[in-house]
Formats: structure tokens, sequence, C-alpha cells
């Protein structure tokens, strides 16, 4: 491990980390559980001159219920979100999905908000939150916003966060229809990206589909929200030949590279493949069949 | 005389712990406790720290380097580059085969990452520094990176230095980019077998490129005494006397003046047999500074640079009659050894003992031709956790043979039971030279089928096919040859490939033993000190054994290829028993009885029948106040062992796999190995070496290949991309045993260590192309990613 020479800064509060942020803008960057920024300054594909350590900030810790949402701390680890009992019961995709990322010693490492607010399109959390309809709360030394998970992701480590703006958690709306989830993903071993993984929630009334959401990881630039997958499903009896076409919906709206996981062709299929598994899940868990 | 008479036979020989005993593995305990001691652990005053600048290209001409810049870099004090080094003459430097390789790029790169300049600087961070600011200029070339493109007239010419040698160490060659041609058997004889025979069989079977990839990555500390002239290195070494001669052959220090230190290695599987760049700069550097120099690999540097294995392109035919037995076994091989040829192989088999491709079955002929070809690719060739190519040999004989039975129609397991070697045929002569010593292959066979309830199996098997799930069902039953070898046919420059043991045996009754081998893992800390607690009958808890300190330890030429135990094995044994004859002369002498009225009894010489005995421990302290007239004291030697033979280890493993037809991916449901390595020295060891073995042979049939693209890039050379199985992938090992003793090995070991990477791999891949064969598969290529399997289930159309 040889990164180039850098500053290390470790505030002890959120106030104290945005004014780093804003006084280095972009010659910091900040450190959170560091499994996607340390190998990058490993390999000297990232040399940040300041490292902005905010392991030490107790006040991004922590999960509850506010009001009709779930907060959770942009610092909660992935290890804190596998043991919260709040989200067994009420968002038990995001623990599923935990326990897909990496290994254990990385879960606790690993942060919520720098799964979400990294842009690697292989990150596993993107695709879910954008599934939930979740919020990212982004602070910065002039304020707060919120911005909607769907609106957020521009591109390859391109985000809608700013050089001075940390974020402090993540919004999720609780899901009160009864909405079933799932989060199914293929890799080729403990640790790896997703060859393609599907984030699907789906709520059902009378026997048809009355919500539904599909987001897809690590099939194109970005996590992709797809809408037509969703549409194809929405108003189904949610049958073979309806998840059979939100699948193909999906596939048509995934764009993967070819790499070591697969050819486009394999990894576009995985897409759908992945899709179908996860409306399946998520559909008896919402109490069809 | 003795004290120790309450005890039983059975109790004195349970106090050994020696040969048969599942003793616990001496090294754990402080690997466990984070006390193993590994070449980057060693830290020596002043020592400084040096990095390479590498290639960017996979050919290209050098047309400046300007390492200005790096000079000016804080901590960096010396950039060296081939120019530098030229002056020395160790700029390029010989090859374990008969070639030469560049230390630092001369004129031009030959691969990607290939070493260019080495940045010397007082710290690993500054090194780094370093590196980044040395210019290098190329003028890019065309690369070759097909190598079954390497021979063609209009093939980019790699090796400008060789380019009009008509040889380059390994006989003679008929291009730029040829490096040898190995024939053996009878081509005409093989020819009219083939058009004799009823059934032929041909296929197309690559065996990719991979990597040994030990965890620990390969360095040094090179560090050179001033004052007294000594040259030390401590370095990953699976070799080290070796590597001190041919550091010897390349500076012209004397062999005294150089000492070689392998400390603790993690893991070496044939990655850290040969030489490399970097242990000779870290001594270049050292001599230059009169500082200690440490280098040590990356990952990224280990996978992309250090020595590869595999890249065997195959051509395999059998000639069979209609009722499965065959007649005749064709090979031909195009072998890409990328651009140095480094491997390291018997100086005589430039093709290793790929001739061990009759495997276990009884061929009347055959014919084996390989083609050894330069590409722009890193060179290597290793024998990754096997002996020289004999596990491309067992993939290849393994895989034919079910190409055959799924022609005929023939069980698989059934058409193996018609070609074996018969036990009564043993010692057997192969077509193609060797001489097996010892086997019993229907028995192994017969004990694995009915331990897996193989047909139960076949029942599932055909119920799932009929609902159109794939299931598959793979069988491997291989043969190696291990244990090199016999100096009649082994050597490396020209050193015979025999090894060592010396004994100490002290005064109260304690021992050392330092041997020619150095372990790797293997847990030879253990188990050779098993041996000669047998033996000698001391236990085995009193017994040190040391490796890898030149100084220290007789020469040997290493451990890689199962050839620790069969050959300084068996020179414990030797060595123990040297000791004992001794031993003998002294009882006899203390308890003034004739040497002939004594016997041995475990741990002790007795007079049977009577009360008149002396133990080992007794001995040792007469041996050092009390000894006959004309004896000298102590009792210590030292023995040398020539193998007469080679040992052939065999086993029969069953793999069952399940696929996912809409994912490609394959779980193993079920891994039984049985393995045949004669005589037992520690079960529990046996079985750590086996699982281990298996997790490789599942990496490298499921998922490990090093990829280069059409110019040369080196994809994935990482741990994310590059595929070791964790605890989660690896499948649950069932593992069993028959005992076939060698019988020309003093103890009658053979060597397991790389059974299961040689016999695991075909069982893998035998057991995916079988959930296949109903629907006309004969072979699928490896590594048998998912979406390798998806294609195949793709084209199938049934992935519906």
């Amino acid at each position: 491990m040889t990164p180039g020479s850098f500053e290390y800064h470790r505030p002890q509060s959120v106030d104290e980390a945005v004014a780093l942020l804003g006084q280095y803008g972009d010659e910091g960057k900040v450190l959170a559980g560091g499994h996607s920024l340390v190998p990058m300054m490993k390999l000297r594909l990232a040399a940040p001159s300041h490292l902005i350590d905010i392991n030490g900030i107790d006040d991004l810790k922590g999960i509850a219920e506010d009001g009709g949402e779930i907060v959770i701390g942009a610092g909660t680890t992935q290890a804190e979100v596998l043991a919260s009992d709040l989200l067994a019961e009420s968002c038990p995709i995001l623990p599923e999905a935990a326990a897909l990322i990496a290994d254990p010693q990385v879960r606790n490492c690993g942060t919520v908000g720098g799964n979400c607010a990294n842009g690697d399109p292989g990150n596993d959390y993107p695709a879910i939150m954008i599934a939930l309809g979740a919020s990212y709360t982004l602070r910065s030394a002039d304020g707060e916003r919120q911005v909607v998970a769907a609106d957020f992701y521009e591109g390859v480590y391109a985000t809608a966060i700013e050089d001075n703006e940390l974020m402090i958690a993540v919004r999720i709306p609780t899901h009160a229809d009864g909405a079933g989830m799932s989060y199914r993903k293929i890799k080729r071993k403990v640790g790896d990206y997703a060859i393609a993984a599907a984030a699907v929630t789906l709520s059902m009334d009378g026997g048809k589909c009355a919500s539904a959401t599909v987001a897809l990881t690590n099939v194109a630039d970005t996590a992709v929200l797809s809408a037509a997958a969703a549409d194809a499903l929405v108003g189904s009896a949610v049958d073979d030949k309806a998840i059979d076409a939100a699948a193909e919906k999906a596939m048509a709206d995934s764009d993967p590279a070819e790499d070591l996981r697969g050819p486009v062709e394999y990894r576009r299929a995985m897409a759908g493949e992945m899709t179908r598994r996860a409306i399946r899940e998520a559909l008896a868990r919402a109490g069809g069949s | 005389m003795s004290d120790a008479k309450e005890m039983t036979l059975e109790e004195r020989e349970a106090t050994l712990s020696g040969i048969g005993t599942a003793r616990k593995r001496k090294e754990d305990a402080r690997f466990i406790r984070g006390q193993g001691n590994y070449v980057d652990d060693i830290k020596l005053p002043g020592m400084l720290h040096g990095d390479f600048v590498r290639s960017q290209h996979a050919h290209a001409l050098i047309k400046s380097i300007d390492a200005s810049k790096a000079l000016e870099v804080p901590g960096v004090l010396a950039v060296i580059t081939a120019k530098d080094l030229e002056p020395l003459a160790l700029h390029w430097m010989p090859t374990l085969a008969g070639d030469v390789a560049a230390v630092l790029a001369d004129k031009k790169v030959h691969y990607q990452n290939q070493e260019i300049a080495f940045v010397v600087a007082v710290d690993r961070y500054a090194a780094a520094d370093g590196v980044q600011e040395v210019v290098v200029e190329y003028e890019a070339l065309p690369a070759l990176i097909d190598p079954l493109t390497a021979l063609d007239d209009d093939a980019p010419i790699i090796r400008d230095d060789v380019a009009d040698n008509d040889e380059v160490g390994q006989g003679k060659r008929r291009h730029p980019n040829h490096i040898f041609e190995w024939e053996v058997g009878d081509a005409a004889a093989t020819d009219a077998a083939f058009e004799a025979a009823e059934v032929t069989i041909a296929e197309d079977i690559l065996y990719p490129r991979c990597h040994p990839s030990p965890i620990e990555t390969c360095g040094c500390v090179a560090s050179m005494d001033g004052v007294n002239g000594k040259l030390t290195v401590y370095g990953t070494f699976q070799a080290p006397h070796v590597i001190r001669t041919v550091v010897s052959l390349i500076t012209g220090l004397a062999e005294s003046s150089i000492r070689i230190v392998s400390p603790d290695i993690g893991g070496g599987f044939g990655n850290k047999v040969g030489a490399y760049p970097g242990y000779i700069c870290a001594a270049a550097a050292s001599i230059v500074t009169g500082h200690p120099v440490k280098w040590i690999e990356s990952r990224i540097d280990n996978l992309s640079a250090t020595a590869f294995a595999r890249d065997y392109h195959m051509v395999g035919e059998l000639a069979a009659d209609k009722d499965g037995k065959i007649t005749a076994i064709r090979a031909k091989v195009v072998a890409d050894h990328g651009a140095f040829n480094t491997h390291a192989q018997p100086m005589k088999w430039p093709a290793g003992l790929f001739n061990i491709v009759t495997g276990s079955y009884d061929i009347p002929v055959g014919h084996v031709k390989v083609d050894g070809v330069y590409t722009n690719k890193a060179p290597g060739g290793v024998a990754y956790r096997c002996s020289f190519r004999v596990t491309e040999a067992a993939y290849l004989i393994e895989r034919m043979i079910d190409v055959l039975a799924q022609k005929l129609d023939i069980d698989k397991a059934e058409i193996r039971k018609r070609n074996f070697v018969q036990p009564d045929q043993f010692p057997y002569n192969s077509c193609l030279g060797w001489e097996y010593d010892s086997g019993d292959y229907p028995t192994a066979l017969e004990q694995a089928l009915a331990a897996v309830d193989y047909e139960g199996l076949k029942k599932e098997q055909a119920e799932k096919r009929e609902a159109g799930e794939l299931m598959g069902i793979g069988i491997s039953t291989f043969t190696e040859i291990v244990g090199a070898g016999p100096t009649r046919n082994c050597d490396i420059v020209g050193l015979g490939m025999f090894d060592s043991c010396e004994i100490r045996v002290h005064p109260t009754g304690s021992a050392i033993a330092r041997l020619g081998t150095k372990a790797t893992g293997q847990g030879h800390e253990t188990t050779f000190a098993q041996i000669i607690a047998t033996e000698l009958g001391i236990p085995s808890d009193d017994i040190a054994i040391e490796e890898g300190d030149t100084d220290t330890a007789p020469y040997g030429l290493g451990t890689y290829g199962s050839r620790s135990t069969p050959v300084a094995g068996a020179a414990a044994a030797r060595a123990a028993r040297k000791i004992r004859d001794k031993a003998k002369k002294i009882a006899a002498h203390v308890l003034e009885v004739a040497e002939d009225d004594l016997e041995w009894e475990v741990d002790r010489f007795k007079v049977p029948g009577s009360d008149v005995q002396m133990t080992m421990k007794e001995i040792a302290m007469a041996a050092y106040s009390n000894v006959p007239d004309g004896m000298e004291h102590g009792l210590e030697t030292v023995d040398y062992y020539d193998p007469p033979n080679f040992t052939y280890p065999f086993g029969a493993y069953i793999c069952v796999v399940d696929i996912d037809r809409f994912t490609g991916d394959v779980a193993v449901r079920k891994f039984y190995a049985l393995d045949d390595c004669g005589t037992r020295i520690n079960p529990m060891v046996i079985d750590g070496q086996v699982h281990g073995g298996l997790a490789e042979a599942y990496g490298i049939a499921l998922g490990q290949e090093i990829v280069y693209d059409d110019t040369g890039n080196v994809l994935g050379a990482s741990l994310m991309d590059y595929f070791l199985p964790t605890a989660v992938e690896t499948p649950e090992w069932e593992t069993d045993f028959t005992v076939t003793p060698s019988p020309h090995h003093p103890i009658g070991a053979k060597g397991v260590g790389e059974s299961p990477n040689v016999g695991g791999v075909p069982a893998f891949a035998n057991a995916i192309v079988d959930a296949f064969a109903h629907h006309g598969v004969t072979h699928m290529r490896m590594p048998h990613t998912q979406w390798r399997v998806w294609q195949t289930l793709n084209e199938l159309g049934l992935n519906k």
C-alpha cells in the first residue's frame, strides 16, 4: 500500500467536516469505510491532497424511524445494517443486500453513505435506494438539501454531490402498503461486484400489481431505474408473461460493458434473469404467489 | 539399563509420533499467532527499498528513459537501467531453461509490465513516487499474442537478441519465435494404429494460462557486506541452493561468498522456483549503495510479470476398438512460453514430463509432439502445484477418455476399467517411456464408485435429464509422475536433481535435521521429523527440522514437483538409517555384546529375549562419551539421495455438479477424492494438502485465467478478477485413500501435495461437460466461468 502523500484530517463533528470540505474543495476527499477509496489510492488512481476521515463523527451513525421515513446515518456500517431489528422488520431488502456486499471484514468498515455516495455502478445500494424511492441528505457549510436517489447518479463516479458537500443521511419512505421487496445479485465470488443485480419493490391489490419499481446494478454507467420494467408489471397479475415482459424491458434498459464478468450479451441476459428472480421473490413477499 | 520398562511397545511407539501419526503441524504454532517470519518481515539497519518502472506496452522499442525528474524526488537515491547493469554484465541473466532473460529491458520491451528501471529510495513510498516520475519513450511494435500464429512467416519477431540463433538452449528450432520442438514415441506405429482403428476421436483442448498466485508475492532483501565481501539474500525461494549457484554464475562471486536464506514462505506452487529481475536488481543495488535493499512485489506485479503456468494448446487424439479399448494416443501441443524461456523443467525435458499423457491406461503405442513458442506475454510455464507439465497431460487424457466414452456410448467409469494398467503389470513400461513403479487402479476406482453410490447418481442423473435439469458426474482416475528425479534423467543447469538430509543427534537424545528442500506450506517441520522419529526412535517433538539457509543446509534442489518426500524424505530415512547403524555399534560396545546379537525395537537396540538393551537416548550420550576404539565421536551424518525412479501417485476423484440453466452457475454438490500416495506419513497433513490442492483445482477449473487483449494488455491481474476461491465458494471435500507403497522408496512414500490439483481439474471439467453430454457436447473450454457455461446453454437453447 503505497499511496501518494496526503494530509490526514479527523473532524469530530459534521460542521467541522463540511468546513474542511469547503476549505479544500476538490483537493479533499472523504474517507468513510475506505473500501473504494483506499484501493484507488493504492493504485494512485486517486491522489487526494487532503483525506478527511469522518469515522469519528457520532452524528453520522444510527438507524431510526422518523415520521414515515427510515433515516440511516451515512456513517452507519453494513454490519450495523445487518444487525438492525428496525430494518429487518420494515426494510428487509437492505440487510439482505448488505449480506451480499463483500465479506464481514469489509462490512465492518464499509458504510451506507460511502456505498451510496461513491458513484461506482458496482455498488449495490444505489439501485436499491432508487427502487425504494429514497433520498439523500447532503450538507455543506451553506446548508442542507435533499436529492432523490434517482436523480443523484450522473455517470461513473459522477454524482450530484458537490465538492463541498457531505452526505449526512439516507431517508427511505416506509412502505406501508405491504410491498414486497427483493434484491437478487449474481457475482463471481465473494467480494466481487455484480455481474448484474436487480432490486424490485412490488405491491398487490386484488390480485393485480398496484405498484412496482425495478432498478439494476452494474449494467450501465450508473444504477438504472427501469420504469418500463415496472410498467410491464403494474396492472398485471404478475404471471410468467408479465414477468418475462418486465425482464425484457430491464434488459433493454441495461447497457453493460464487456469485462471479465462476461460479454455484453451475457451480462444483459443476467440483468433480465435477476429481474425475473427478484420479481418472483418480491411477489411472494407481497402476498402474491 | 533402561528405566522405560513400564511402557508397552505400543506406548513407546506412540511416544515417538512417527510415521502414520496425525501429528499436529509444528509450524502452525507460529503461523496462527502471526509469528511467522516472512521476507517482508525482515528489516535490516539502513535498509533501502526498490520498485520497478514497468512497461506499458507488450512490444515496443525503448527510445529513451529519462530519470532526471525521479532523481529529484525526495528520498530517491538511484534509478538503475539496463545501461547501468551492462558494465557488470547483469542486464541479462541465464534462465533455468538455457535461454537468457532481460533483467531490465534492453532496447526493447517484450511484454506488458516488463521491468524497465529499478528505483532505489529510502522508503517504499519514495520509491513508488520515483517510479511515477521516470519518463519512458516508446515506439510501439505489433504484438504477438496468439501462440498459434507465432510461427507464421509474417509473425512479428519477438526476440531480436536471439533471432539468428539456430537454438536457444533446448535443441534445434525453425523460426525466430520458435523455442524448441520435442517429440517422443513412435510416430509411424501410431499412424498405423490410427489407420487400423475401428474408432478415433480428436479434440482441441486448451489448458489456459493461469498463475500459481501464492498469497505471499515474491520478494527479497539483498545485503552486501562491504567489509567481508559476502552477499546475503533473504528471499522467497523454493530452491535456495539453485538460486545460490545461479547468483554465483551470474555475478562471478564465489558460492562461499553468497548466503541465500529462505525464511517462512507463504506458498510457492512453482511461482518461486526461478530467478526474477527483482533479485538481481536488489543485489546490484546493495552492492552499489552498500546498504541492504528490499524488493517486494505488489499483487499486480506478481500476477502480470512473474511465472505463469500452463498455456498449453493441445490437440488430443485416441484410437480405439469398438469396445473402447484404446489402441493408440497422439497429442500435438503448442506451448506458449511468453517472451523468455524461463520455465523450470529438468533441462532434458523441454515439455517436462508431459509424456505421462498415457495416464492410468495401458495404451500400446503413442506419439507426442510439443512446440514451444515465444509470444509477447510474461515468461514462465512453471509447474503450478504439479510435477512438470503433468497436470496438462492428466487433463488431456482424462478429458479424452470421456470423449471416447461418449462417442462409443460406454459408461465413463466402465471405459476406464477397460483400459486400466492392471496391478499385475507393475512395474509397467508405458509406450512413451516411463516405468510406473506401483499402482492398483481398479481397486481405487471401485472404492470410489461405491463411496459415492455411482449407480444411484446415474439413476438420478437420468431422471434429472428427463426433467430438463442439468446434473453432471465427473470422474478422474489420474496417475502422476513426481519426485524429480533420477539424475540420469533430470538436471537443472547441470545440477543433478538429488536431494539431501543431514542429521545430528545431540548428547541428550534430541536431534536436528537439515534438508536441501524448502517448505512453502507443506509442513516439512512436522513430517520429516516423523520419518526420522520412526527410523531413529527419537520422539518427533525432539527433532528440529531446518531448511532454507544455504550456509547451514546441505545442497539440494528444492521443493516443487512433489519431490520433497520422494527425494529429501528418502534422504532423511537413509541418513537416519546410517546413524542407526553407527548407534548399533556403540550399543554393542557399551553392552559388551556382539553387534549381530542386537535387534532394533522401536526406540532401542536389545538382545532378543533378554533385558540387555540400550535406548537411542542412552546411545546418544554414549556417542559423545564412550565410543569403541577407532570410532569417531558424535552421531551425525548426511545423505545425498539420487532416486532410482520417479514415484507414481494416483487417485480416483468423483465430482457431482448441478448447473443453473438460466445463469450458468455451477454448484459442486459433491467432491470425493481418493488418493494413493503410498505410505502415509501424516494423514492430517495429507488431508490438508488434498483440501488445499482441490481448492486450487476448483479455482482453475471454474475461474482462473490470465487474460490478454489482442494488443497484449493483461486484463484482470488483481485478486478482484483473478479467481482465488474463498471459504464461501470452496466446496465440501470428502477424502479417502488406498495404500500402494512405492517399491523403490526407502519408506514407500510417493508425494501427495500436487495430486489434488492434477487430478482435481479434470474431475471438475468432466463433471461440467458430462452435464451436457446428452446434448452431444464433448468438450467445453476452461475456465468454466458462469458466462462460458451460459454460452453453451444459450447455444443449445437450454436457458429458455
